[in-house]
C-alpha cells in the first residue's frame, strides 16, 4: 500500500516569532525549522500502517523552498522511503488553494491509496490544505483522526475523528485523505541509523512545469500581521487587608467589570 | 587538512534534533530521582543505545555509525545541555577505541558489533589506583602469565559504571617496574568479561553526585590470555592515545553543562523581579552570566578545534587538553553564576541547579586534574621544565 504524507516545514514550537520588515511576513532570521508537530503524528501512522501490513511505500511530500528538504530529510530519518520537494519560485506565493492544487497534480501522479496530513500545521494554523486537496481529487476526508485501521484488503480505512466527548466513527473507501489530531499516536525520534540512512533516500526536486501547472495569483492574500499587544502591568493594592479587600471588590466590579 | 566549521551540518542538526527528543522523554524529575537514590539511569541509556547514538563512533564495518568526535561530542553536548547527565553512558562511546586501534581482527569482530547493539557494555576503565592517582607509570596491579592465563592481583580506585557493564579495560603490569627500560614499558592493556568473574570484588563508593563509581579488588583473578589487547608491555602508549578522544568528550559534557546553565539563568534573571525590576538588570548580576557565556563561546571553539584535528587524524594532545580544561572551568563558573542568580532557590532539588552543579564539578578534577592539564601545556606545549 502506497501512502503518501503531506508535511510544512514551521518555525519550532519555543521560537518568539517577529513580524518582519514588511508587515506582512514574519522575521525568519535565526529561526529553528521543524516539521509541524500535526503531520508528524501523520509520518508516524503511515509508518505504523506500512510496518503492520509488512509491505508498502511511504513517500513524504513538502512544498517550500531550499530549507524545506531538511524537514523533508527528517521524515527520512524517521522511515519514510523516499520524499517529493515542490520547489519552484512559481510557488514562492501560494495560497492553500494552490498549494493543494500542487499536492493534487502530484497525487495524481503518484496514485496513492492514502494520503495523510496534519490536521493544521502550527505556523499560520489555517488547517485548509487537507479539505482542499480532497475536493480537488474528489476523495472522502476526515479530520482530527484518533485512531484509524485500514482493513485487510486495503479497500476501506476506519477513521474515529475527535468530537466533544467522544469519537465520530467513520468508514471511509480508499483512496482517501486523513488527517491526524495530537493523541493519533507518540511518532518515534529518527535513530541514528535512521539518520545515516536517510542520506541515502531519494529527495525529488518537481517544479510546476513538471506538473502541467503554471504560476497562480493567490486568492489570499496577507494584509499585515501584528504582534500581540504588551499585557498591560498588573495593579498592586495596598493597604491592610479590609480595606484592600473592599477596593479589590470595587476594582473588580466597577473598573474591570468582571463581577 | 583540519577544518574547523562554524556551523553544525544537516546531518548534525538531525543528530542533535534526535537526542534532544529522547532527552525530552526524561525531565528533572528523572534525574532528581535518580540522583536522590544513587541509582543508574538504565532506563535513559538503554533508549540512547538501542536508538543508536552510542554507537557513532564505531566504524560501520563493526555495526556503528562511523561518524567523527564532533559528532561524539555533540551528542554528550546535548544530553547535558538538556538536564540529563551524559557521564552516565559516555565511556560505552569512546572506551572501545583502544581495541579499535589496538585489537587483533579477532577481537574487533567478537566485540565491536555487540558493543555497536549495546548487547555488550564496555564502560568501564581501570587505570586509577589508590596509590598512583594519575603517576599511572607506578601501578601496582599485576597480570602475571601462567600458561593460557593471566593472574591479576591489586586493587582499582574510583573505577565507574562496573556494575553497568559486561566488559572492563584494565591497565596492569606485566613486568616489574625494576626490570624495564623506562618505566612507561611493562605495562599491558586488557579487555576482559567481568560477569561473574571469580577473584574481582567490586564495592560501589556514594559519592557527592550520582556516578555509580567503585573500588575494585582483584585477588587471584584469572582472565584468558587472549585478553591482552595487543602487545604485552605496549599498553601505556594504547592507554596515552585514548585520552585525547577521552578529554574532547568529557570537554563536550562540560559545555553542555555550561549551556545548561547559561540558559537557566538567563530565563530566570530575566523572570524574577526584585527591588522593582529583573534581577538581570543588574551587572553583578549580568556580567557574571555574560563572562561564563564567552568563556563557553571560547571553550567551544577549542573543543571543535581539537576535534578537528583529531578527526583529521593529527596530534591534538594539547588541544584536547586545553578543550577538557576551558570547557570544565566554563561549567564551573557557568554553574556559579547560575546558582549565585537562583539564590535560595538554586540550591532547591526541585530546580536542579544544585545537582547539575555537582555533575559539572566532577570534570575539573576527572579524567584527569585541571592543575595535570597546566602541567601538560607548560612541558609539552611551552616546552618549560617538567613541574611534577
Amino acid at each position: 500500500m502506497k501512502i503518501l504524507v503531506a508535511i510544512k516545514q514551521v518555525p519550532d514550537t519555543a521560537t518568539q516569532v517577529k513580524v518582519g520588515g514588511d508587515g506582512k511576513s514574519i522575521d525568519t532570521a535565526g529561526i529553528t525549522w521543524i516539521v509541524s508537530p500535526y503531520d508528524e503524528y501523520a509520518v508516524e501512522e503511515a509508518l505504523r500502517i506500512k510496518e503492520k501490513r509488512g509491505q508498502g511505500e511511504v513517500v513524504a511530500i513538502s512544498l517550500g523552498p531550499d530549507r524545506v528538504r531538511e524537514a523533508l530529510r527528517s521524515c527520512l530519518a524517521m522511515g519514510c522511503d523516499r520524499a517529493i520537494h515542490l520547489n519552484d519560485a512559481a510557488w514562492s506565493a501560494v495560497d492553500t488553494l494552490a498549494t493543494a492544487r500542487a499536492l493534487a497534480a502530484v497525487v495524481t501522479q503518484e496514485a496513492p491509496q492514502l494520503v495523510l496530513c496534519g490536521r493544521q500545521a502550527i505556523d499560520d494554523d489555517m488547517g485548509a490544505v487537507t479539505a482542499q486537496l480532497a475536493e480537488l481529487l474528489g476523495w472522502p476526508c476526515a479530520y482530527w483522526i484518533m485512531e484509524e485501521a485500514v482493513d485487510a484488503d486495503g479497500k476501506t480505512v476506519r477513521a474515529a475523528r475527535q468530537v466533544e466527548g467522544g469519537l465520530e466513527v467513520f468508514d471511509l473507501p480508499l483512496p482517501a485523505v486523513l488527517a491526524a489530531q495530537k493523541g493519533l499516536n507518540e511518532p518515534r525520534y529518527p535513530t541514528l541509523k535512521g539518520i545515516m540512512g536517510a542520506k541515502k533516500k531519494e529527495i525529488k526536486d518537481v517544479k510546476a512545469a513538471d506538473l502541467g501547472l503554471g504560476a497562480e495569483p493567490a486568492q489570499l492574500a496577507v494584509l499585515g500581521l501584528e504582534a500581540l499587544p504588551p499585557r498591560p502591568p498588573g495593579r498592586i493594592i495596598e493597604g491592610d487587608v479590609p480595606s484592600a479587600v473592599k477596593e479589590l471588590v470595587r476594582a473588580l466590579r466597577e473598573d474591570a467589570k468582571a463581577i | 587538512m583540519a577544518t574547523i566549521s562554524l556551523s553544525l551540518t544537516e546531518e548534525q542538526r538531525a543528530l542533535r534534533a534526535g537526542v534532544v527528543e529522547i532527552c525530552k522523554r526524561y525531565p528533572g524529575e528523572y534525574w532528581r530521582d535518580l540522583d536522590a537514590r544513587r541509582e543508574y539511569p538504565d532506563k535513559f541509556v538503554t533508549e540512547l543505545t538501542q536508538a543508536g547514538y552510542l554507537a557513532a563512533l564505531i566504524p560501520q564495518d563493526y555495526g556503528g555509525a562511523g561518524l567523527g568526535i564532533r559528532d561524539g561530542g555533540l551528542i554528550l553536548e546535548t544530553i547535558n545541555a538538556s538536564g540529563g547527565n551524559a557521564a552516565a553512558c559516555h565511556a560505552q562511546m569512546y572506551i572501545m577505541g583502544t581495541v579499535l586501534r589496538h585489537g587483533s581482527e579477532a577481537q574487533k569482530r567478537q566485540y565491536l558489533p555487540k558493543i555497536a547493539t549495546g548487547e555488550l557494555r564496555l564502560q568501564a576503565f581501570g587505570v586509577t589506583e589508590p596509590n598512583s592517582g594519575s603517576d599511572t607509570t607506578k601501578l601496582q596491579t599485576t597480570a602475571v602469565r601462567r600458561g593460557d592465563r593471566y593472574v591479576v592481583n591489586g586493587q582499582k580506585m574510583f573505577i565507574s559504571r562496573v556494575l553497568q557493564s559486561d566488559l572492563m579495560l584494565l591497565l596492569a603490569r606485566t613486568t616489574p617496574v625494576d626490570q624495564v627500560k623506562r618505566k612507561t614499558d611493562g605495562l599491558s592493556v586488557f579487555l576482559i568479561d567481568i560477569r561473574h568473574l571469580e577473584g574481582l570484588e567490586v564495592r560501589p563508593l556514594r559519592m557527592m553526585m550520582n556516578h555509580s563509581t567503585n573500588a575494585l579488588f582483584f585477588d587471584n583473578m584469572e582472565i584468558p590470555a587472549e585478553s591482552l589487547v595487543g602487545e604485552e608491555g605496549r599498553g601505556f602508549a594504547y592507554i596515552l592515545d585514548g585520552m585525547n578522544a577521552e578529554r574532547i568528550l568529557v570537554a563536550s559534557d562540560s559545555l553542555g553543562d555550561a549551556r545548561w546553565f547559561i540558559e537557566k539563568a538567563v530565563a530566570y534573571s530575566n523572570q524574577r523581579v526584585i527591588f522593582g525590576r529583573p534581577i538581570g538588570a543588574n551587572q553583578g548580576v549580568q556580567f557574571a552570566i555574560a563572562k561564563a557565556h564567552i568563556a563557553i563561546e571560547a571553550a567551544q571553539l577549542m573543543r571543535d578545534k581539537a576535534a578537528a584535528l583529531f578527526d583529521a587524524g593529527q596530534p591534538c594532545g594539547g588541544e584536547a587538553n586545553m578543550a577538557k580544561y576551558l570547557g570544565a572551568e566554563a561549567a564551573w563558573d557557568a554553574g556559579n553564576a547560575c546558582i549565585d542568580c537562583h539564590g535560595g532557590y538554586g540550591y532547591a532539588e526541585e530546580y536542579d541547579v544544585e545537582r547539575k552543579f555537582r555533575e559539572c564539578r566532577l570534570y575539573k578534577t576527572a579524567p584527569i586534574n585541571n592543575n595535570l592539564v597546566l602541567a601538560y601545556v607548560g612541558e609539552h606545549v611551552l616546552g618549560l621544565p617538567r613541574s611534577y
